[in-house]
């Protein structure tokens, strides 16, 4: 099996993605809320990947 | 004093609607969509369940084995066993085909762990997902 070598933001990219596809399929009814909540949970997801890089770059200065 | 007045719970539906269909979900991802006919939830959600655990094993993630200890070893033990068994057959051909990955330090490797985790509550929503369909809660 291959090797998958991802630094942490790629590793938290894909989680981010995956994540918010299986949120959005299971929680809504429509598949135009499906798409909105997922999109939604993806933002969600990089809001913080990024608040939080910024928050511990900060932290080690 | 509250007024606020808790709706009645729902009766637990008949297990003959549903066990077999989360019985399939959790055997094969999205099998209990495929099953009910919703085959594009189904077919998204088994290849989210499918790249996340096949993400974790090519990052060298190490399976859980239960282990019984203080409170914090055994809810990360046993509950992280039990994330990766919600795989259903992606954790059973895992083991049967003999990976065993020792748990070594690393952000892959433990990047890994966490992703061959995910892959099994993904699984695990996809279920009561399932559920909900089979039941009549949901279309």
């Amino acid at each position: 099996m291959p090797d998958m070598n991802l630094t942490h933001f790629e590793a938290s990219l894909l989680f981010a993605l995956v994540a918010s596809m299986v949120l959005g399929v299971v929680t809504k009814k429509t598949d135009h809320e499906r798409v909105r909540y997922g999109v939604k949970c993806f933002g969600y997801f990089l809001a913080t990947i990024f608040g939080l890089g910024w928050l511990m770059y900060f932290g080690h200065r | 004093m509250s007024d606020k007045i808790k709706p009645p719970k729902e009766p637990m539906p008949a297990l003959r609607l549903w066990v077999h269909v989360v019985a399939i979900g959790w055997l094969i991802p999205g099998g209990g969509h495929f099953f009910l006919h919703r085959r594009g939830r189904g077919a998204i959600l088994a290849g989210c369940v499918i790249l996340t655990f096949a993400a974790g094993l090519m990052m060298r993630g190490a399976l859980f084995q239960p282990e019984i200890g203080d409170m914090l070893t055994t809810i990360i033990y046993v509950g992280g066993f039990a994330g990766n068994v919600a795989s259903g057959i992606l954790y059973l051909a895992t083991v049967m085909l003999g990976y065993a990955q020792p748990d070594v330090a690393g952000h892959v490797h433990d990047y890994g762990t966490k992703f061959l985790v995910a892959a099994g509550l993904m699984n695990i929503l996809a279920m009561v997902d399932a559920f909900e369909i089979a039941v009549g809660r949901k279309d």
